[in-house]
């Protein structure tokens, strides 16, 4: 994964990027990449065209009418009305149209919702404005957020050909099996959807909804929430890669691997004392990335929605409630728990820039252990 | 049947007091209970709303112009989408309707006026208020609603800003006053209609209004509740929508489209009305299937009932309850089709001219069944997973909503303004406006239907680049509609300060009590009420 990501991120591939705005749009709805996909296309595609028929049919006599029947050929208006023969086939008609078209659909719909005999469950849960992912029967899980970088969305960089729809981490699945997801979310009502599978469905706080896909071809597809969940709406992407299960094998175990590194390192992490730059320098770079879209680049907030941080009284007057509010969040409003989205290191230093940033000068620094210390203090 | 109450005495010296004599000065308009000046307030407000609503719109197209964020931050993007939703919903196409209904009923029925006129002056006189609060709620600190117009729990409620509070109170208000204009035209036509007025007599802008006014009193009452509970949820612990305190959060959407889908064809049963009348007038042809229309309209207001959770395909609801809201959203294809066909038929063999009225009543036609025909896609639940929240479904209901029920209001306002004014429109500057606005509008919504097949989610204030192009052209489009809509408000006010005089009848095919009237129609009009035969 790193891999992907450094060559993405690289000078050049920015710049040759600049040629993706030529990229041309699809006319139609795709095709997709699984069986149900492709039904939902052709039920798409008969629908349209019994439309199009009725269309020409009724415009066409519309429009002879309008040509041969006008007052300036000096023709006399007819006197006929009502005819019931005529109105029981003009009902008539469209009904016997309408359930030949409902039958091939209700035959795809209840394909879609049988959920049963997954190969592999994944739990989607949607947040303000990231999406997270859990194997269920394994310890992986992650969060998945915006790749694009702010500059290109503020014009200051050329942007991406994958722009927007580009995230850190992608949903990885095997070819070729049943896929389960388990829709939820911690906050808003979100909408996982990717075009290529069909699959649209909400993420509501609360409840637990279900879809599946079973992808036959490799590939990467990319998809969007589609339901409007605040502010960044337009800035929560999906990735998703279907690997042959072999290299999906070998990808899920590289990932437990790492995980377990990583809680090993955070171990050790816990004994060491990180200076003052390192925590500035690693906040900073959290704090775009996890704090910013709410409590602005600037700390200043957005009076009436997101509080300010530069100045607040939380921040400068009581260290544990600050380390307590990043790592529990606070219940009744938007700011999440960041104690499960960030690594100790990560906490470490986005509470110590927080605390020095913007004329907070504390001059504290806040180390993993201080972090670990809150954290244990609050789970039991 | 008749509630006329004063004695024939009364009512002379009441006639000779008052026979176009009007109060002057603001006074005029601020205490009228004239139907006639409060049809005329309701509908000159519609247009302010209608171009207040346009601005945000302009805003949003402004933003969507080009990928990556210019002009404006997402957060005023997503007020600008909301506000503009609520504000063309609740006040422009609603009021230019019951404004429409003030106007014409009385005069189509054969009454003197509303049947509550009082009433009628205060329904109209709340309205501005409803949107002077909803409109300044955007300079709050933290800005105006932003979570669409469908303000979907809980990000309206947990998750929204204080403004919420000012939303709740003046959706409050604009439900209170349909709720009392739809009162109002129930019991004038149930109860003013002049002698021999049978009910399958009644024009059928009356009868269509008649049923929507049964709409708008079965659901705005829900609204309220749902605002309230929106309320309540936000400031006094209640958890209506927060799972956590044994809430649903699609608890709303189901309270919501209970209220919302009746309220759809709350916007279109009287466009149907008015284009049953136009279209025989101009074809000089009586309309081919008058019950027929009656009943299909009946039809569509039951089943508006039945549909509503055609808008929640993807909440994840029982697969029998997604089967049965399929079919019954098909259904209503079928009485909206002998709309369609009727009109058509109406036209065939008649001798047609082809006024501006006329034309928006074509363009009408044409682009509201189109709106239908992506309608109907759109309730093929499989193909809806699809469709959902992508551009598809804004270039739908902007089909049905623009050139459906505002090209009907335009067409009315053309049709009806001789009779208003006394004097004929400039036809030449309402061709021009006409055209304007009918290349324009297929500019700016059209393509949305590719945009949204190819994968675009709507209420996004920045896209992929593979939507550029599309969204560039469809702006474009977009600034062309908004400047089209110029020209109508340089006719209106060339129209209302002169021209050539209109005669009783209008137009040569027109049929109907408010084309026996003079031009001008005087201050009051049937003050004796006329015999049908």
């Amino acid at each position: 994964m790193a891999k992907t990501r450094s060559i993405r991120w690289s000078l050049p591939t920015l710049l040759l990027a600049a040629s993706a705005n030529t990229a041309a749009m699809p006319l139609n709805m795709t095709k997709g990449v699984t069986e149900i996909s492709q039904e939902v296309y052709s039920l798409h595609m008969l629908i349209f065209w019994i439309c199009c028929v009725i269309g020409a049919v009724v415009f066409g006599i519309m429009f002879v009418s309008i040509l041969l029947h006008r007052k300036s050929r000096g023709v006399q208006p007819a006197q006929f009305h009502e005819s019931t023969k005529i109105e029981i086939l003009w009902t008539a008609i469209p009904v016997v149209i309408l359930i030949g078209m409902a039958i091939p659909a209700s035959k795809t719909l209840i394909a879609m919702d049988d959920t049963s005999a997954a190969d592999v469950t994944v739990q989607i849960t949607g947040s303000q404005w990231k999406w997270h992912y859990k194997y269920l029967g394994s310890d992986l899980e992650y969060f998945s957020v915006l790749a694009t970088p702010r500059e290109q969305i503020t014009n200051r960089f050329e942007k991406g050909e994958n722009y927007l729809l580009e995230v850190d981490r992608p949903l990885v699945i095997p070819t070729g099996q049943k896929i389960r997801f388990l829709m939820t979310s911690d906050d808003v009502i979100h909408s996982w959807w990717v075009p290529a599978f069909a699959v649209k469905k909400d993420a509501n706080p609360g409840f637990i909804n279900e879809a599946w896909t079973r992808v036959d071809e490799p590939g990467v597809y990319r998809g969007q929430c589609a339901e409007l969940c605040g502010k960044d709406h337009a800035y929560m992407p999906i990735v998703v890669i279907a690997k042959s299960p072999d290299d999906y094998a070998a990808w899920k175990t590289a990932e437990e691997t790492r995980i377990a590194e990583a809680k090993a390192a955070e171990q050790e992490l816990l004994a060491m004392n990180m200076d003052m730059s390192e925590l500035m320098a690693n906040g900073e770079r959290t704090y775009i990335a996890y704090c910013a879209a709410c409590h602005q680049p600037n700390g200043a907030g957005l009076p009436g929605i997101f509080p300010a941080l530069a100045g607040s009284d939380l921040i400068l007057n009581d260290k544990t409630a600050h380390i307590d509010i990043v790592l529990n969040g606070k219940s009744g409003t938007a700011m999440q728990a960041f104690g499960r989205q960030l690594s100790l290191k990560e906490l470490a230093s986005v509470l110590t820039y927080t605390r020095n940033a913007w004329g907070n000068d504390t001059g504290d620094a806040v180390q993993a252990a201080d972090v670990f210390k809150v954290q244990q203090g609050e789970g039991e | 049947m008749s509630v006329v109450i004063t004695e024939p005495n009364d009512q002379e010296h009441h006639e000779h007091d008052h026979h176009d004599h009007k109060p002057s000065g603001i006074t005029r308009w601020l205490y009228t209970t004239n139907h006639k000046d409060i049809g005329t307030m309701y509908l000159v407000f519609a247009l302010i709303m209608f171009f207040i609503g346009g601005t945000m719109a302009m805003v949003i197209r402004l933003e969507l112009f080009q990928p990556g964020m210019q002009f404006v931050e997402p957060h005023f993007f997503n007020q600008m989408t909301t506000v503009h939703g609520l504000i063309m919903v609740f006040g422009a196409v609603m009021p230019a309707f019951t404004g429409l209904a003030n106007w014409m009923i009385p005069m189509m029925i054969g009454a003197p006026d509303m049947a509550l006129p009082r009433m009628n002056n205060w329904s109209f006189w709340i309205l501005p208020f409803a949107f002077l609060i909803l409109l300044l709620s955007l300079f709050m600190p933290g800005g105006g609603p932003s979570f669409g117009w469908t303000f979907y729990a809980p990000l309206s409620t947990t998750y929204s800003g204080d403004s919420t509070a000012l939303f709740v109170f003046s959706v409050h208000i604009m439900g209170i006053s349909s709720i009392m204009g739809a009162i109002n035209v129930i019991v004038t036509i149930w109860n003013m209609r002049a002698p021999g007025m049978t009910w399958m007599k009644m024009p059928l802008f009356v009868w269509t209004w008649f049923i929507t006014a049964f709409l708008l009193i079965m659901v705005m009452p829900v609204l309220a509740g749902v605002v309230t509970m929106v309320l309540t949820d936000k400031y006094f612990g209640t958890s209506f929508f927060d799972a956590a305190g044994g809430g649903d959060p699609v608890l709303f959407q189901h309270i919501f489209w209970f209220f919302g889908h009746p309220e759809v064809y709350i916007m279109i049963l009287p466009a149907f009305g008015i284009v049953s009348a136009i279209i025989p007038t101009f074809a000089r042809k009586k309309l081919f299937g008058y019950a027929s229309m009656v009943y299909a309209t009946a039809s569509i207001a039951i089943l508006s009932f039945l549909v509503w959770a055609h808008h929640m395909f993807t909440t994840g609801m029982p697969v029998f309850a997604t089967l049965f809201f399929m079919y019954a959203t098909m259904l209503i294809a079928v009485p909206t089709g002998v709309k369609v066909f009727n009109w058509v038929a109406t036209m065939w063999r008649g001798a047609m001219t082809f006024e501006v009225p006329m034309m928006f009543a074509l363009a009408f036609i044409v682009l509201f069944t189109i709106g239908g025909f992506s309608g109907l896609m759109l309730a093929i639940t499989p193909a809806d997973f699809q469709y959902h929240d992508t551009y598809f479904v804004v270039a739908h209901f902007h089909y049905v909503l623009v050139t459906g029920a505002i090209f009907s209001i335009v067409a009315a306002v053309y049709y009806w303004l001789p009779k208003w004014t006394g004097n004929m429109y400039d036809e030449t500057l309402g061709q021009w406006h006409f055209w304007c606005s009918l290349i324009s509008v297929n500019l700016l919504f059209f393509p949305m239907h590719f945009v949204g097949l190819a994968g675009m989610p709507r209420r996004i204030p920045d896209y992929a680049l593979q939507f550029a192009d599309f969204n560039a052209f469809i702006s474009i489009g977009g600034f062309l509609f908004g400047l089209s809509q110029l020209i109508f408000v340089w006719v209106l006010i060339k129209c209302a300060r002169g021209g050539v005089k209109a005669t009783d009848q209008v137009w040569e095919g027109a049929e109907g009590l408010e084309w026996e009237v003079p031009s001008p129609a005087p201050y009051h009009t049937f003050e004796t009420p006329p015999v049908i035969k």
